[in-house]
């Protein structure tokens, strides 16, 4: 892991906002202002670009005190703790421990026999921007009519009623990013949401999340433009239209970066004119931008990786992934993860060679693994998608520990999601983002009975006060069922 | 390597009957999907690929191969009922896929037994995750009668393929009322001729080779539809048109019909039971993915047994030509939202065994029985348990698959190998 923890991608997007707005409101500046100007040393105003127009108006639901007692508890971290209780305060988590004390007028939750872990984080999802039902008019996720719009922002398309929020988070989804589909070369900008009812998608925005670029490398985009007759139609025109993009966002860096220096140092300078296309792509080139790359087989991550050392940035993640095992070496060298499936494949050539074992070879092998969904299905139950991955690389002699494998749901895709310090783990000072299941979350028959964002319950499983039904739902055949 | 094992087990096939050949399954927790109930510590006996003895406490007859199950779970193969296994290989290369044809003059003539690849590889995928019977389905194409669907074994193996002109599929969801004209009235009106034509072939046909919508051809396959001794399969999620369908079986008192999809089935559960119409069902479909689907539920499983529905499970939630091995996970989530072990169980043996005519011959162990047994390392419903072994008509099946021998070449990267493998 390199580049993207919290600390680099997020403390390096904080320090750009800070620049940006000048007296560093939280989440960047308030208003919808594109670039601002301030006032450097001397006279010349100074044009920044705005980088966060949208910010995050998230607010954790109301939280008390409370003690969940008696677990098992796997930290997401590597942390299996035996017979442990969980203090919440204020939103977050207070103490770990066995024996804790309650505090006066806690709620204590009495978790003896069953099994708690953090919050269920998704690093691939369309939920919002493919949303159920699949409506002509909800089909929001893929800009696809240029090989190259980095200027669209998932964000702009999630539709926050979707329901199928609701059904995730009674498979304990506490935090998912969204991500356009992946018919283009540049997709556009992925988001991270807290998985909780809101009218807008503001309110949903996780925090201070670094922004994400989704990239999509293979058959897609070789498909979708390679049959209206244009390029790209083929793995080569795919790498030149990428590499088209990083020469055009290097000039602009420079041309930007040319300007600052100049303003600030008192000359007379223009400022480039701002373009939101190559805003988002100088935003990876700096750093403050993770890439969410969408790529199939060995062979081509490797074609990417080098693209990426050729212009200077960091593929984060990649994304499906499905030969990510021929290739843990390369990956583990570049510091780059992989997100996978545990048994999809077969739809593409590119995913014909999927195997089982892909995770948990990824891991023994020592390189970054963890799980995703790309399904509103399969988002409700990523503990079982782990569970299979997991039992078929024990079967072929891995040993790998229950708890290290709880991160692949947990902790990896926070750090892919450079939220780590934030959640996806049971440590003291983190958001209490808590899953108490029924059983083991790697039994079929476990359901996430508690479902803590923040230290507020917002999900119990049989209580139809803590269930949300969004908009949609009301009034439906079906309201209020998961 | 898949040649050699196909050579093989031909050999084995041709040499049965003169070796009287006896294996016997032992020292597990055998589920028997009959009146027996579990049997713990329990012996199965197969022989020339029948079951013969099911019990506690069995003499093991002498010179049998013996499997010991070392104290897992022996159950009947999983019976899938309703795949694409052997009609595509990658779903998005046309030159691998035989599910639809959209330009064909034909549709109920279709039979999908005439496209069924024995060896392609997922069917080794499904075979080691102890699916040992599958029925195989025609896609919708140039109208809502898809076809006619087939029965398979999972042996890779020619001859496989046991049962052609099984069933016939007719789609009544949004996808069949889209190739029938565009609305569901349209795919109503288009069925109703289709009957029409069907019920009076040949003699219709005698004076022109044209009915009101069928062609000879398929109004001769379809004839033993509409006279019922072939069962209809009729794809469709809503409640609504569940309903509507029950009105038909009132007037068509003859048709064997099962529902596939149903997702809003629950809503309907006790006029399904009272009518007998079975479901084909995917207890993970809880989304509201459609107009036609607002009201699936978790729980939709449970209610289902609940008021007497006889439901077999399927996994629509995943591509059912490549994961329908999925199934005991999905099984395992009814149990999770209210099904009882028994009932999950059944519905991915048994009653899919029932539906398509074959209740006397798979997804039980029992005396009379094939001998397609499946050996657990634990609970076949837990998503963390496998087979360790896996019998089709007493014959001990290859655990190795493309994905296991892709799986052993990559398994180590070493500094002296830049390949995990030889040339």
């Amino acid at each position: 892991m390199k580049q993207h923890g919290l600390t680099a991608g997020l403390a390096s997007l904080l320090a750009l906002s800070l620049a940006a707005c000048g007296n560093g409101g939280e989440g960047g500046s308030e208003g919808g202002e594109r670039a601002s100007r301030d006032r450097g040393d001397g006279d010349t105003e100074i044009v920044r670009i705005d980088t966060n127009p949208y910010p995050s108006t998230y607010t954790p639901a109301p939280s008390g005190v409370t003690l969940i007692r008696g677990a098992t508890v796997y930290d997401g971290i590597g942390g299996e703790l035996a017979d442990t209780d969980i203090l919440i305060r204020d939103g977050r988590i207070a103490e770990v421990g066995p024996g804790l004390e309650a505090p006066e007028g806690a709620s204590i939750v009495d978790a003896q026999g069953r099994f708690v872990t953090p919050g269920v984080i998704d690093i691939h999802s369309h939920l919002g921007v493919y949303p159920s039902p699949a409506a002509n008019a909800h089909s929001d996720g893929n800009e696809a009519t240029e090989p190259v719009t980095a200027e669209v922002w998932a964000e702009h398309s999630v539709w926050p009623q979707d329901p199928g929020f609701d059904s995730a988070l009674a498979g304990g989804v506490t935090t998912l990013h969204i991500l356009p589909g992946s018919a283009n070369l540049f997709g556009g900008r992925g988001v991270t949401l807290r998985n909780v009812p809101s009218r807008t998608v503001q309110g949903m925005k996780f925090p201070d999340a670094p922004y994400t670029l989704k990239m999509a490398c293979g058959e897609n985009p070789a498909r979708v433009y390679g049959n209206r007759g244009r390029s790209p139609a083929t793995d080569m025109g795919n790498m030149a239209g990428y590499r088209a993009s990083w020469i055009e966002a290097s000039d602009y860096r420079d041309s930007w970066h040319e300007y600052w220096e100049q303003a600030e140092a008192g000359e007379e300078a223009e400022p480039p004119t701002e373009d939101l296309e190559l805003n988002t792509l100088m935003g990876v080139l700096e750093g403050e931008i993770l890439v969410q790359m969408h790529c199939y087989r060995a062979d081509q991550m490797a074609q990417v990786l080098d693209m990426a050392d050729e212009f200077g940035y960091q593929v984060s993640v990649f994304h499906h992934a499905v030969e990510a095992y021929k290739i843990p070496d390369l990956l583990s060298e570049a510091g780059t993860c992989a997100a996978v499936w545990a048994d999809w494949g077969g739809f593409k050539m590119e995913a014909y060679d999927s195997i089982r074992e892909n995770l948990p070879l990824l891991h023994a092998n020592g390189a970054c693994g963890m799980i995703h969904s790309d399904s509103a299905l399969g988002i409700q139950r990523l503990n079982h998608e782990v569970a299979k991955a997991l039992a078929d690389g024990r079967r072929m002699g891995l040993e790998i520990s229950d708890a290290d494998a709880v991160s692949w749901f947990t902790s990896r895709p926070a750090r892919g999601l450079g939220i780590f310090e934030e959640t996806g783990s049971i440590e003291v000072g983190k958001r209490a983002d808590i899953v108490v299941w029924s059983g083991h979350p790697f039994s079929s028959y476990s359901i996430a009975d508690q479902v803590y964002i923040d230290g507020a319950l917002m999900y119990e499983a049989g209580n139809p006060e803590l269930q949300t039904v969004r908009d949609f739902m009301l009034g439906q055949p079906g309201e209020g069922e998961n | 390597m898949k040649r050699l094992l196909t050579a093989l087990a031909a050999a084995a096939i041709t040499a049965a009957p003169a070796l009287a050949q006896t294996v016997v399954v032992t020292n597990g927790r055998v589920v028997t999907n009959t009146d027996a109930g579990v049997i713990e510590n329990g012996t199965v006996i197969v022989r020339d690929g029948d079951i013969v003895a099911v019990g506690a406490g069995l003499e093991i007859p002498a010179g049998a191969r013996t499997i010991d199950a070392g104290g897992g779970w022996i159950t009947p193969g999983l019976f899938h009922p309703q795949t694409q296994l052997g009609l595509v290989e990658v779903g998005a290369e046309s030159m691998t896929r035989d599910t639809e044809a959209d330009d064909s003059p034909f549709s109920a003539a279709i039979s999908v037994a005439d496209g069924f690849n024995f060896d392609g590889n997922h069917i080794d995928e499904a075979r080691i995750d102890g699916i040992t019977r599958f029925a195989i389905f025609p896609s919708v194409g140039r109208n809502n009668l898809a076809g006619r669907g087939a029965l398979a074994d999972s042996t890779g193996l020619p001859g496989s393929l046991f049962a052609a002109e099984q069933f016939l599929v007719i789609d009544m969801a949004r996808s069949g009322a889209a190739t029938s004209g565009g609305s569901k009235p349209a795919a109503w009106a288009y069925l109703r001729a289709a009957m029409n034509d069907a019920r009076t072939y040949p003699g219709r046909y005698l004076s022109t080779q044209e009915g009101i919508v069928l062609n000879r051809t398929d109004a001769e396959a379809f004839e033993a539809a509409v006279r019922g001794e072939m069962p209809i399969v009729f794809l469709m999620d809503d409640d609504g048109d569940i309903r509507r369908l029950l009105a038909f079986k009132e007037e068509n008192p003859s048709l064997r019909i099962i529902i596939a999809g149903a997702a809003e089935a629950h809503q309907v559960a006790e006029e399904l039971a009272a009518a007998d119409i079975p479901v084909i069902f995917d207890p993970m479909r809880n989304l509201p993915g459609s107009f036609d689907t607002l009201s699936s539920a978790m729980n939709a499983a449970a209610q289902l047994f609940d008021a007497g529905v006889e439901v077999a499970f399927t996994t629509l939630g995943s591509d059912i030509y490549f994961n329908p091995r999925l199934l005991t996970q999905h099984a395992g989530i009814a149990r999770a939202h209210g099904a009882e072990w028994e009932d999950a169980f059944r519905a991915i043996t048994l009653t899919p065994a029932e539906l398509y005519g074959y209740g006397d011959r798979f997804g039980a162990l029992a005396p009379g029985y094939a001998g397609d047994v499946v050996v657990w390392d634990g609970d076949p419903l837990e998503v963390m348990s496998a087979p360790t072994h896996v019998l089709i008509e007493g014959e001990v099946q290859s655990m190795e698959t493309r994905q296991t021998r892709l799986r052993d070449r990559y398994r180590e990267i070493r500094p002296e190998h830049a390949y995990a493998y030889h040339h």
